[in-house]
Order: structure tokens, then C-alpha cells, then sequence
């Protein structure tokens, strides 16, 4: 079976995170991009079911700082091709994102057929919408999200997914395939690629290069970002200070001052 | 004691036995008389199921498979005692276990996640903790004392001082950082740090996890970052920075003037002892760390520093100096005791804390930076919190500050 | 705004939107209007009261709530009626309902929003991103827009009116065969406690740093009357089953006595505690966003805190006990 898997690099949020000059985003030069961690799992996932039902794994991208490591990552962990888009510009929007992957999986041969698209739910920078529906809506493809395990059958033509649901349920579906599911978590922890087999990657294999459609008109309608900004220090909590001993006490007798003890 | 480094990665597919007996070294493991004292004086010789004897055997048998295929290498700590045992000297903690290791490693389904978390973290970040690399010289705010940082202020200096991840992220660590800052401001050396520069050492990933790539990559950087300044020595208060760079950064041109700032202090006693005037009244017990201990032999120089605090009474643990028992941290064992337990094993800084307990002792004293939280913390899961745990160079401190 | 329903309840997200949905109304001069899917859903319109009318799409294939199949009931009656704006809660039963939508509309969305206000006539939503760390304003021009909202928008309890509500029951097609089909609910392994029935949470987060410091949690726990919960990594390492698993993949607890350790506060968590009396936080992070909904923080290394509060509330016990 054939599958495919959106990767997309986001900011790491480890780091302090600075404000481009006009407010409207980060600071571009400052930002560390790292691999969407959803989408990392939505990876183990997709060699997670290449290991139980045979196929080939394809990891596809929008070209992005510090992306060629993430693909040559995946092509470590077991990937067969790594693509990467380029030409599409910069920018946080999901939605623009997903206009440039849905026209180039349209136009590409090469990636036909795809019996399945896996992505991450979501990512720490959506805001206009969530890739994996965008996907599925933009090329006609049935959607099914906070996906935390996959099977496909034998005819590859059907998968059977569950979903997490709130209070600790689980919600079993089955979808037509092809069809795009949102990551949630892959049945394991994704896997380790030791540094050595990462950097005999980076020698031996190579990553696929396909430019984005020429921008024609955007059309996804958008809102507009007029600013982004540290949230307000709306600090609610009153802290209470000294060594632990004094602080326990502190709260002690703000607990048997509310009849919590 | 000079030393090759083992062949760097080779993948699954190139690792024959034949490639791992080829170096002198190599040579040297089928000189093994199969005497078995590597498996009894490994700390966690009843559970290992492939000993460093069983390897041998095992691998000259030709039965490669088997020994790469079992996870039992992950409870090696890396602690020297087998190498320190054997009597043909073969230099198992460096030679064969890492190799070994780092096979294992690849083959390996399931990593435990604590310790995938940490090699990802080293090589995302620079540190096991997963700490941004533009904090590492924040712990400098509060030293007390003034700290060069060598990419603000690049003028040349005597003493590069290679602080290392724990040393500037951890708070314990960071509390030794500060005390090994004063003691060199006290002693007025010129020294001066790498501050957000610096990457870890690299030594728990090398041979000790079975990640020679990670270690490769993050020798490179320091490699380079070394080479932009003007320094006449290096002194590392990492025990573990101490081993990679002395046996591990040789082959790419580390030929520095090094020391580990226990014994730099040692051969300062003269000019501290008048420092220390506060009487401190309790009674020591030290405890040899495996790098600084048994793989480079600086057994007298903590002993030296400690004897020289008033009011200090040194009392030794059953299992001192050569013979000690590994604190857990090394070959990644700090970051597996989630693993470990699972297992069922007895944490090993719980077994050495009952021999400092027994000793009597109100300090539990060590010269490696795993080892306070540790035993801090083994003290804590053994209710017997009237011992504290603290660096030799905190101790050196309290006596100065009067 | 799309009401949300979960095994025979109307979720409290629910609740928040309308308390949401009603101020923008009232704000602009508008109708409030909640979209209810599923069977017999005519006996809990009376529930969402604060709503001006109350359209109940009736068909069996919606008594799940699949987004796909949602999209599916919602895009004609949405095209149809065009109102100014899509209130949808965002959970993991609705994730992806509002980017589906607003494809199928023409409309833009936008998710996450934690507020939503009108500015000059235009709707202004604040919206959280990078995992908190900043938010971002965004303004909708157009006709039409789909807001995804993350929980604790408004309180809950201001979107429990109980005014008699017109009710429309709309036909709904879909098509027989649908694409994304719910099989059934998988049931969480009996916990032996119930943590949504505890005056007292001991919560704790990555900052316990090892299981074996769970028994001295637990301590706490059983020292004030409760039980100990967790937050997703540490139901993901093992340290505790599902069953205590606070947050947006857990449950949602409202105790009366909500103690973090070590947790960070990120929103998947503070959405199923925020509701709680007393929220005291221990974190060694000054930054760390759990404080700002906690009432009390305290900035400590967790492992320090917990015996020294253990003790400080024995020594009371035993004062009281000999008073």
C-alpha cells in the first residue's frame, strides 16, 4: 500500500521565542524550526503499518529551515522517498500550506496513488485551520482526526481507525480508503535514529525536489493577523515565597482557612 | 595511558567480529583466559546476561547475534571496575563494550524512552536535559564572583574551565558550578567559560550509550569552538567531560594542556589550606568516582583536599578507591532507572548510600556531577536524610566563607 | 453554534459557547442560534436556553459526533442561512469539524480562540499559539467565518439559561453510504478511583520526574482527603492508567482542592482543571503557564515540596488532635 506523509516544521517553543519587528510573527532569524511532533507520530504510524502490511512510505513537505534534517530523518527511520516543495514562500498559514501539498499531489504523478495520507491533528502554529481536514476537503478525500491507531485491510480499501474521545473512551471507525486521518499518537513512541545512520542518510540518500504551482488565487478565503503578542502576565497566582517548609506552612493555613484540611 | 578510539560507526551490516579483533586493542580481547573477575566485580554482574567474559566467549565462539541482539549491554554503567579487574588488561570500558554497545544499540526495537529522550535532547539542544543552549550561561547571574564568558569577552585566558550540561543546567550542578567559581576566584586564576559555545562533552553518548555518531557530531562543535580561542589550558569540572577529552578527543587534535578540577585544586593546596578557616565538624566519607577513580587514578587528590577542611574527619566506605561502586549514572544509566526498575534492580547509588551510611558519616562527599542528585535522592527513597550530599568544591567553600 | 453532545449529555463546552454566542449576539444586535444533531435531540433543546432558537438536526447517522459526517448535515443549512459567525467548542470529538465547515462555506476559520470580541464592527478573535507562549489577534472581514473554541472560553455556568426556546427540527440528507463510519465506543478500564468525585486532586506532571516519587503524591493525596491524578506524559509513561488522566484527552475535574506538581500548564491540561475551587501550582518555573490559572503558585523543585508539605500537615493534624 501506498503512504503518504505531511511533515511540517514549526517553531521550537524550548527556546524563548521573539517577535519580528511589526509584531506580526516571530522573528524569523531567531526561530529554531523543528518537526511538528504530531506529525512525527503520524510518521512512526505510517512505518508502523509499512512493517504490518508491506508498501512504501513517502514523506512529503514544504520546504522550511532546518526541514532537509526531518527528511533525511525519515528516510533513516525507514521512509522510502523524502519530497520536499519548494517555492511556496513563507509563513505560518495552514491553509496556504495545504492549497500548495493539495495542488502538487493534483498535478504529480509520481505520487499517485496514495491509499492513505497521514498527518498530525494539529500543530502549535494553526490558526487558520488544521491541515489534515484542509487536505481531505481540498481533494476530496474522507477525513477522520485525533487518530491514535490504524489497520488497513487486506484490499487496502478500507482502514480501520480509532479515535480518542473524552474520559478516557476510545471511538472505533472504519473509512474508505483513500482518505487523509489526523494524528493524535502512533502505537509506539517514535522510534530512534542514531546519529551515524542520520548522517549515512544525509550521504547516500537523496531528497526529492518539486516546485509549487505558480500562486494563482488563493482559494481558501482568509482572516486577517493583525497582531501576535506574549500573553497578558494575566498571572492569577498569588505566590507564596521561602524555603518549602515556609511556604507548606503558608499554605497550610490557607487550606484550614478554607476548611480544605 | 593512551588510547584509540574505537573504529567510528559502522553500520549493522559492515560490524564483523573480524573488524572488531583487527586493532591492537582488538587483539588484545583474545588474550581473555575466560577467569570470569570482569563479571563479579560488575556492579550489576547478577543481572547482565552477557558479561564482559560471556561476550568474549561468546564472540570468539562466532555467535555474533546472540550478544547484539540482547539488551542486557544497557545495564553496563560504564564503570571500569571490569577493566580495572582484568588481569590481561584488556581495556574493556574502552574497546570492547562500547563497540559492543553501539551494535546493540542499532539493533535495538525499543529504545527506553528516557534515554531516547536524552539523545535526542543532546542532539537537539547540545544537553540531555532538552535545555535551550542559549541558557547555558545563565547559572553565571549568580555566581558571586565574576565569570568570563569567553564569546562576550574573547581575549585570551590561562584556564578555559569546560563547565559541562549538568554544571549549567541542573540545580545541584549548577550550586557546584558556583563553588568551583569561587574557589578559582579565591586562588585568582585567569580562567574564563565557552558559556552558550559549549555542547556537552559528548563521553555518556560515545561508547557509554552507544551512540559514537552523536558523540562524533558533538565533539566537532566543541572541536571548533576550542579553535576560535586563546587558551593555555582546559580544566573541566565534568568528571565525565574529564574521560572523553582525555581519552576520546585525542584523535581529532585535542592536545590541550587538561586537568579536572579536583586534582588542579589538589596542586593548589598550599595556597588554599590559609583559606579555609571555618571549622566544618563533621565527619566525611568520599566517595571515588568511576571516571576520575578507577580510569585515571586521582584517588589521593580529593582525599587531600578534604583532609585539608578544619574539622573534618575522612572515614572510608567498605568499597574505596579502586574498588568502589559506581553511583548508576554512567552509560546512560542516569537517564534508565525508570528502566531499571521495571526490571526489578536495585538502584545502584541506594546500594552505595547504605555503605556511606554505615560508615557513620554526616557528608557523603563525591567529585562527579551525577552523582549529588543521585544519592540525594536515594537518601530520600532511604528516609535517612540527616546525610547530605555535597561536591568537594562545596565543601571547599563552606570552610572558605568563614 | 454547533452544540456538542457526548453519550446522552450536552457537554459543558457547550454551555461555554452559548455564554460566548449570547454576548456577541446581544453585542451586535443578532440571533443566537444552536445546531443540535442527533436523535430525539428536541427534549435537550430546552438546555440551551440561551439560545434565540434552537434548529435540531434529527437523523440517526449524527448521533455520533463525526465531523466528517457533520460537515456533511451542517454545510447546506449553514450556506443557507449565512450567519455572521460558526461557534464550534473544540474537543477531540469536534477537532477538524470547523476547518471542514468552513472549506465547504467559502469561509475562513479560525482555531484555538480563547476570546472573541467585536472590534469596529469586525469580529476579533484571540487566538493561542505555540503551545501558549503567545497569542494571536486575528480579524475576520468577510460575511462568514468559522471560530474553533478552545474550552474555558466563558465560564459555563453563564450559558445554562433556561428561557423557553423556539425549536426548528430541520430535515437533514445524507448520503447512504458514508465514507467515515462509527463502529462503536471502546470503554476505559475501570479505574479504582473516580477522580471526577474527589474534593482533593494531587496532580502530578513531569516535574515528579521519576514514578518512584508517586508513593510520596499519593501521601499528600490520602493527607488531604483525596486522590492523585496526572497529567498526559505521566499516563503516557506508565506512572498512572487512564483513569487518571486529567485534560483534554482525560477527564475534566472540578475539585475543591486542585494541587499541581510539576505540571506545566499547558492548554490540553488546563482545560479539564481550570474549573476547579482552589488551584494551588508547584512548578520550578516562574514562567510556567500553570500559574496563570492557579491561585496559589509556588516556585519549587516538587521533590523538596512535597515531604515538607506532608509534614507541615501532619503537624497540624497532630496539633489538633492533642488541642
Amino acid at each position: 500500500m501506498d503512504i503518504l506523509v505531511v511533515l511540517k516544521m514549526v517553531p521550537d517553543i524550548v527556546e524563548e521565542l521573539t517577535l519580528a519587528a511589526d509584531g506580526t510573527g516571530l522573528d524569523r532569524d531567531q526561530v529554531r524550526m523543528i518537526l511538528s511532533e504530531l506529525d512525527d507520530r503520524a510518521l512512526e504510524e505510517a512505518l508502523l503499518l509499512k512493517e504490518r502490511h508491506g508498501g512504501n512510505v513517502t514523506a512529503l513537505a514544504l520546504d522550511a529551515p532546518d526541514l532537509d534534517e526531518a527528511l533525511f530523518a525519515a528516510l533513516a527511520k525507514g521512509a522510502d522517498r523524502a519530497v520536499k516543495v519548494t517555492g511556496a514562500g513563507e509563513g505560518p498559514s495552514t491553509r496556504r500550506a495545504a492549497t500548495v501539498l493539495g495542488q502538487v499531489l493534483e498535478r504529480e504523478e509520481s505520487l499517485k496513488p496514495v491509499d492513505l495520507i497521514l498527518t498530525g491533528v494539529q500543530a502549535i502554529d494553526d490558526l487558520d485551520g488544521l491541515l489534515a481536514p484542509l487536505l481531505a476537503s481540498l481533494l476530496g478525500l474522507p477525513f477522520l482526526g485525533v487518530v491514535i491507531q490504524v489497520s488497513v485491510d487486506g484490499s487496502a480499501r478500507k482502514a480501520m481507525a480509532t479515535k480518542e474521545c473524552p474520559n478516557g473512551f476510545q471511538a472505533r471507525f472504519e473509512v474508505d480508503l483513500p482518505a487523509v486521518l489526523g494524528i493524535q499518537s502512533a502505537e509506539k513512541t517514535p522510534r530512534y535514529v542514531p546519529v551515524g545512520k542520520l548522517r549515512a542518510a544525509m550521504k547516500s540518500r537523496t531528497i526529492e525536489l518539486l516546485p509549487a504551482s505558480p500562486a494563482g488565487e488563493a482559494a481558501l478565503a482568509a482572516s486577517e493577523l493583525l497582531e501576535m503578542e506574549k500573553p497578558e502576565e494575566a498571572v492569577q497566582a498569588e505566590f507564596l515565597e521561602g524555603s518549602p517548609e515556609e511556604v507548606s506552612e503558608k499554605l497550610c493555613e490557607i487550606l484550614s482557612g478554607r476548611s480544605l484540611m | 595511558m593512551s588510547q584509540s578510539s574505537p573504529a567510528t560507526l559502522q553500520e549493522e551490516s559492515e560490524f564483523t567480529v573480524e573488524s572488531l579483533f583487527a586493532s591492537p586493542e582488538g587483539r588484545k580481547i583474545l588474550t581473555c583466559m575466560q577467569c570470569g573477575m570482569c563479571a563479579s566485580t560488575c556492579p550489576y554482574g547478577d543481572v547482565m546476561e552477557f558479561s564482559p567474559r560471556r561476550i568474549i566467549a561468546t564472540l570468539r565462539e562466532g555467535d555474533m547475534e546472540r550478544v547484539l541482539t540482547s539488551s542486557s549491554l544497557l545495564n553496563c554503567v560504564a564503570c571500569y571496575a571490569c577493566m580495572a579487574k582484568c588481569p590481561r588488561g584488556i581495556r574493556l570500558g574502552e574497546v570492547l563494550l562500547p563497540v559492543v554497545k553501539e551494535q546493540v544499540l542499532l539493533r535495538l526495537k525499543d529504545i527506553p524512552a528516557e534515554l531516547q529522550k536524552a539523545l535526542q535532547n543532546m542532539l537537539a539542544y547540545g544537553n540531555p536535559e532538552g535545555m535551550s543552549p542559549r541558557k547555558r550561561a545563565d547559572w553565571v547571574k549568580d555566581a558571586g564572583v565574576p565569570v568570563r564568558i569567553l564569546p562576550e569577552d574573547p581575549r585570551p585566558t590561562d584556564v578555559l574551565w569546560f563547565v559541562e550540561c549538568h554544571g549549567a543546567y541542573h540545580p545541584r550542578g549548577v550550586e557546584t558550578s558556583r563553588a568551583t567559581a569561587k574557589l578559582f576566584d579565591a586562588l585568582e586564576v585567569d580562567f574564563a567559560i565557552l558559556g552558550n559555545e559549549e555542547r556537552c562533552a559528548g563521553e555518556c553518548s560515545r561508547g557509554a550509550e552507544g551512540e559514537p555518531g552523536l558523540f562524533d557530531l558533538l565533539r566537532e562543535h566543541n572541536m571548533a569552538t576550542f579553535g576560535k580561542y586563546s587558551f593555555k589550558r582546559v580544566v573541566t569540572s565534568g568528571a565525565h567531560a574529564y574521560d572523553a577529552f582525555r581519552f576520546n578527543y585525542g584523535d581529532v587534535g585535542f592536545h590541550y594542556p587538561l586537568e579536572h578540577t579536583t586534582p588542579f585544586f589538589s596542586d593548589r593546596l598550599d595556597q588554599l589550606t590559609p583559606l579555609l578557616k571555618k571549622e566544618l565538624n563533621c565527619k566525611v566519607t568520599y566517595h571515588d568516582s568511576c571516571c576520575l577513580g578507577r580510569h585515571s587514578g586521582f584517588y589521593e587528590e580529593p582525599r587531600r583536599l578534604l583532609r585539608a577542611i578544619p574539622g573534618v574527619e575522612l572515614v572510608e566506605m567498605c568499597h574505596n578507591r579502586v574498588n568502589s561502586i559506581c553511583c548508576g549514572g554512567g552509560g546512560g544509566g542516569n537517564w534508565l532507572d525508570t528502566y531499571y526498575k521495571s526490571k526489578g534492580y536495585e538502584r545502584l547509588s541506594e546500594r552505595r548510600v547504605k555503605e556511606a551510611i554505615a560508615t557513620g558519616a554526616d557528608v557523603l562527599a563525591s567529585s562527579c556531577p551525577y552523582e549529588i542528585p543521585r544519592f540525594e535522592d536515594a537518601l530520600k527513597v532511604l528516609g535517612h536524610e540527616e546525610m547530605v550530599v555535597r561536591d568537594v568544591t562545596e565543601l571547599l567553600v563552606e570552610a572558605m566563607e568563614g | 453554534m454547533v452544540a456538542e453532545q457526548w453519550r446522552g449529555g450536552i457537554s459543558e463546552v457547550t454551555h461555554e459557547a452559548l455564554a460566548l454566542g449570547r454576548e456577541l449576539a446581544d453585542a451586535s444586535h443578532a440571533k443566537l442560534t444552536a445546531v443540535l444533531l442527533g436523535s430525539g435531540g428536541g427534549d435537550r433543546a430546552e438546555l440551551l436556553g440561551d439560545a434565540d432558537l434552537v434548529l435540531c438536526l434529527d437523523h440517526p447517522s449524527l448521533d455520533e459526533f463525526v465531523p466528517a459526517v457533520y460537515a456533511e448535515a451542517l454545510s447546506p443549512l449553514v450556506a443557507g442561512r449565512e450567519p455572521r459567525c460558526v461557534l464550534i467548542p473544540l474537543t477531540n470529538l469536534s477537532m477538524g469539524l470547523e476547518t471542514l465547515l468552513s472549506v465547504r462555506i467559502g469561509a475562513p476559520a479560525v482555531t484555538f480562540c480563547r476570546d472573541l470580541q467585536i472590534v469596529d464592527g469586525r469580529l476579533q478573535a484571540r487566538c493561542v499559539v505555540y503551545g501558549g507562549k503567545l497569542e494571536a489577534t486575528l480579524q475576520v472581514s468577510g460575511p462568514t467565518a468559522v471560530l474553533g473554541l478552545l474550552p474555558g472560553v466563558r465560564p459555563a455556568a453563564a450559558g445554562t439559561g433556561t428561557r423557553k426556546v423556539e425549536v426548528e427540527v430541520i430535515p437533514v440528507s445524507l448520503p447512504e453510504a458514508l465514507k467515515v463510519r462509527f463502529k462503536e465506543h471502546v470503554e476505559p478500564e475501570a479505574g479504582d478511583v473516580d477522580i471526577t468525585h474527589q474534593d482533593a486532586l494531587v496532580a502530578v506532571g513531569r516535574g515528579l520526574m521519576d514514578e518512584e516519587n508517586l508513593p510520596a503524591a499519593e501521601e499528600l493525596a490520602k493527607l488531604l482527603g483525596g486522590a492523585v491524578c496526572g497529567s498526559r506524559p505521566t499516563i503516557d509513561q506508565g506512572w498512572l492508567p487512564l483513569s487518571r488522566q486529567v485534560g483534554k484527552s482525560g477527564y475534566t475535574v472540578k475539585p475543591k482542592l486542585y494541587l499541581a506538581l510539576g505540571i506545566s500548564g499547558a492548554p490540553e491540561h488546563t482545560e479539564g482543571m481550570r474549573g476547579a475551587g482552589l488551584i494551588v501550582a508547584v512548578n520550578m518555573d516562574r514562567q510556567a503557564p500553570i500559574f496563570q490559572v492557579a491561585h496559589y503558585g509556588i516556585v519549587a523543585d516538587v521533590l523538596d515540596l512535597m515531604p515538607a508539605l506532608a509534614a507541615a500537615i501532619e503537624s497540624r493534624k497532630d496539633a489538633a488532635g492533642h488541642g
